[in-house]
């Protein structure tokens, strides 16, 4: 049967790029980069490339780039990290409504800890509001994270306005930005936007599954999480996935490679699919308009169809798509974050689906979901529950 | 010292007259099925009234402890130190040994109780146990008699060898699988058939299983899900057919068809006969259900009527009387309750009216599948006849 994969906010198929240089990493270049020997020293230096590699995408050093296992645990760091090494400062952590599970969780848990945690809301499009922001920065504000693109509905946030918000009301508060759904897609300049942390996920930009990266400015303090053999600067112990690591450098590298054409050629792609979407009776589309929406996520609602139902029905004509976000799909049914923030109407919360396209996603794709919709979608309506 | 041997308690088998021979062959039979499974390699044998398992290599005493304990007709499951006859002397060294071990020189009291099935020992029972208790006094200042309530009764069984064992782990009871026919288990991923299932096995019932699949509107993982909690009751009842059955054409045709308040008790007399279908080809003589007096409207006594008149073989419902709470007990205890809470059931939730009927009228119901025509039929045909079985163990 085809496959149409309209996931990829939840996970991308590795480009063979990435095999290959993950299978020198498996194959001759085993070494653990602590060693001291030549095959250390192989090992070492493939993590090197890879770090020199991404930090080109983002015009940094280096040594400003920790390995970690993905957008979790660097948002885990991320979070931990700065409030722990900044409890003399302050005990203030600003985020948002619309987070990532890895970031509301790591608040959660911060909070438990006698943090205290301010969760701004957002606008119908899912937009935080860069005052509103501002305004709640308080002298023990010790970090301020939101991230760049929402996961659910491709909201792209004012990141750099609020960076320099930020560091004009206290120079003190550090920035963190979770970029898992917006690396690859967005241009990132972390010194322009003021940005001092910055999350990254592998799996999500054609690279392996348990490889990320935090960006974490020069000069900024953080406490480690992991405890061991101190590699990485002592910031992130444990030796290093070299596989992952070689694959997540290649990724970056590639996906990099003519961004802004590939963006534009994306954007039309999405305005395809947007396009036939709202021409289809009872389907609105959620998040914001063209440009400030990211280029490859779609939020749609479906009045009357109970997401998981129309999710199966199109699975069964070879096309993935996503209830919201998978994560949140997972285990216990919670209603999902960001659709509550945007103020969906709760009967639309549960009739909504997420299209995650990739630089890989055709203009026939799109087609064929349309069709494929435009025939299923009257006969799940047919069958609701009364 | 470590434990080779475990001698296996059976009751109620040993009570069925002629057919009790029939019984404890199927019994070893299961245990000999049951310790396939665990590493190492095992002797199991009956000899003269007694079942034993004896581990012929190395192999580890809690898998094996814990194999036992999943098969039926075991009511007790007793480690036990198997010598030979080399006078009284040996076994008295042997049994304070063997006291040593298991309670070092704790403060506790005890009682010996000998049988002497070899007529020709020296010694009769009275003599053994006054013998034996007289040396563990000696060994152990601590330990005290006690005849009425001793904390360990120490069991010595003159055979050909001799057995000496102090404690009886409780086994799963009920009566070996394969004595008791075979059922055709009404298997969701709920928390009760899976219960259900595994009570009826305890009772040497073998089991296939149906499920009853309704994609795009329950999904994979819902059906894998099943294929788990099959997996767990497999691990008491022994290999289980799984018949898988696609429902959906029959409940869009039920949808289209028929009052929405009696879609669930229409939904289920389809599955009863879909299942009793399935029941006759692969040779079951019951259906076997998790329903529950009262439970939900579907489990109300007239709808349990209506329900149960749509087919006509016995259906053994072991749950009917059970409250929730007791049927979770149960669950915990066999281990699957932790899957069936997983929550990939309820997308099929636009097939359950929101005021469902309690009290269905016979009449009614059957007037209302008239409706349905003769396709149903055809359906139903269809889906007994393209149900996928993977054989779940």
């Amino acid at each position: 049967m085809k496959e149409i994969y309209l996931d990829n906010s939840a996970t991308t198929q590795p480009v063979p790029e990435v095999r290959e240089a993950m299978m020198r990493a498996l194959d001759a270049e085993y070494g653990n980069p602590s060693s001291l020997h030549r095959k250390g020293v192989e090992a070492e230096q493939l993590v090197r490339e890879a770090a020199e590699n991404i930090a080109q995408t983002l015009k940094v050093d280096p040594k400003e780039i920790v390995f970690t296992s993905g957008g979790t645990e660097s948002n885990n760091l991320a979070l931990t990290g700065t409030m722990l090494a900044g409890h003399r400062t302050g005990r203030n952590l600003i985020t948002t409504q619309i987070e990532h599970a890895s970031i509301s969780a790591t608040a959660q848990f911060l909070e438990q800890q006698g943090y205290e945690i301010t969760r701004l809301g957002t606008d119908q499009q899912g937009r935080v509001d860069p005052e509103e922001l501002v305004r709640a920065i308080r002298p023990d504000t010790v970090l301020v994270s939101v991230m760049m693109v929402n996961n659910e509905i491709g909201t792209i946030e004012p990141v750099e306005q609020i960076g320099a918000l930020i560091k004009e009301k206290n120079p003190n508060t550090l920035f963190h930005v979770d970029a898992v759904q917006a690396y690859g897609k967005l241009i990132i300049r972390p010194r322009r936007m003021k940005i001092d942390l910055l999350s990254v996920s592998g799996h999500k930009i054609h690279g392996p599954k348990g490889s990320g990266f935090l960006y974490v400015r020069r000069g900024v303090k953080i406490q480690p999480v992991l405890w061991g053999g101190g590699q990485q600067g002592g910031l992130r112990s444990g030796t290093e996935n070299v596989p992952g690591i070689t694959g997540l450098g290649t990724a970056a590298k590639l996906i990099s490679q003519n961004l802004d054409e590939k963006v534009d050629r994306l954007y039309e792609v999405r305005e395809q699919l947007v396009r036939g979407l709202r021409s289809m009776e009872g389907v609105t589309v959620n998040g914001p308009e063209g440009r400030e929406c990211a280029p490859h996520i779609v939020s749609a609602s479906f009045a009357g169809i109970r997401s998981e139902v129309l999710l199966h029905s199109l699975e069964a004509e070879g096309i993935c798509v996503s209830s919201g976000s998978a994560c949140s799909s997972n285990g216990q049914r919670h209603p999902s974050a960001t659709l509550t923030a945007i103020h969906l109407a709760p009967a639309l919360r549960d009739s909504t689906i997420r299209f995650s396209l990739s630089f890989f996603t055709t203009a026939e794709e799109i087609d064929e979901t349309l069709q494929t919709l435009e025939k299923i979608v009257p006969e799940l309506r047919r069958y609701t529950r009364r | 010292m470590k434990i080779q041997s475990f001698l296996i308690k059976y009751a109620e088998i040993a009570v069925k007259g002629k057919n009790r021979y029939l019984f404890e062959d199927k019994l070893v039979q299961q245990i000999a099925r049951r310790m396939k499974k665990v590493d190492g390699k095992f002797d199991v044998r009956k000899t003269a009234g007694r079942i034993y398992v004896t581990a012929l290599t190395d192999y580890d005493y809690d898998e094996a402890l814990d194999a036992l304990q999943h098969v039926f007709g075991i009511v007790g499951i007793c480690p036990m130190l198997q010598i030979e006859d080399h006078g009284f002397e040996d076994l008295s060294a042997h049994v304070v040994d063997w006291m040593k071990e298991k309670y070092g020189n704790r403060p506790l009291t005890f009682k010996v109780a000998a049988r002497r099935a070899r007529k020709n020992y020296p010694l009769d029972s009275s003599e053994i146990n006054a013998k034996l208790g007289e040396a563990i006094l000696d060994a152990f200042p601590q330990m005290k008699v006690d005849v009425h309530h001793p904390d360990v009764l120490v069991n010595i069984e003159v055979r050909e060898d001799i057995n000496i064992y102090t404690e009886i782990i409780k086994g799963a009871g009920g009566m070996p699988l394969g004595t008791n026919g075979r059922g055709m288990l009404l298997l969701s991923g709920g928390i009760d058939s899976p219960v259900a299932g595994y009570m009826t096995a305890r009772r040497g019932v073998e089991l296939d299983a149906v499920y009853f699949h309704a994609p795009p509107y329950t999904s994979e993982r819902a059906r894998q899900k099943v294929v788990d909690l099959a997996k767990i009751v497999a691990r008491y009842s022994g290999p289980i057919r799984l018949h898988v059955v696609n429902f959906t054409e029959i409940q869009l045709a039920i949808y289209d068809k028929c009052p929405h308040d009696e879609l669930t008790i229409i939904m289920r007399r389809y599955m009863m006969r879909i299942a009793e279908a399935l029941a006759e080809q692969n040779d079951c003589q019951a259906l076997i259900t998790g329903e529950s007096i009262g439970q939900v409207a579907s489990q109300t006594m007239k709808s349990l009527t209506v329900t149960n008149e749509a087919c006509h073989m016995l259906v053994i419902r072991p749950l009917i009387a059970f409250d929730k709470q007791d049927i979770i007990d149960i669950s915990e205890k066999i281990g699957t309750y932790e899957t069936s809470i997983e929550p990939y059931e309820d997308c099929c939730t636009i097939f359950v009216a929101k005021h469902p009927v309690t009290k269905p009228n016979l009449h009614a119901i059957q007037r209302s599948e008239h409706n349905l025509g003769a396709v149903i039929g055809e359906m139903a045909e269809k889906a007994v006849s393209a149900a996928e079985t993977p054989e779940i163990d």
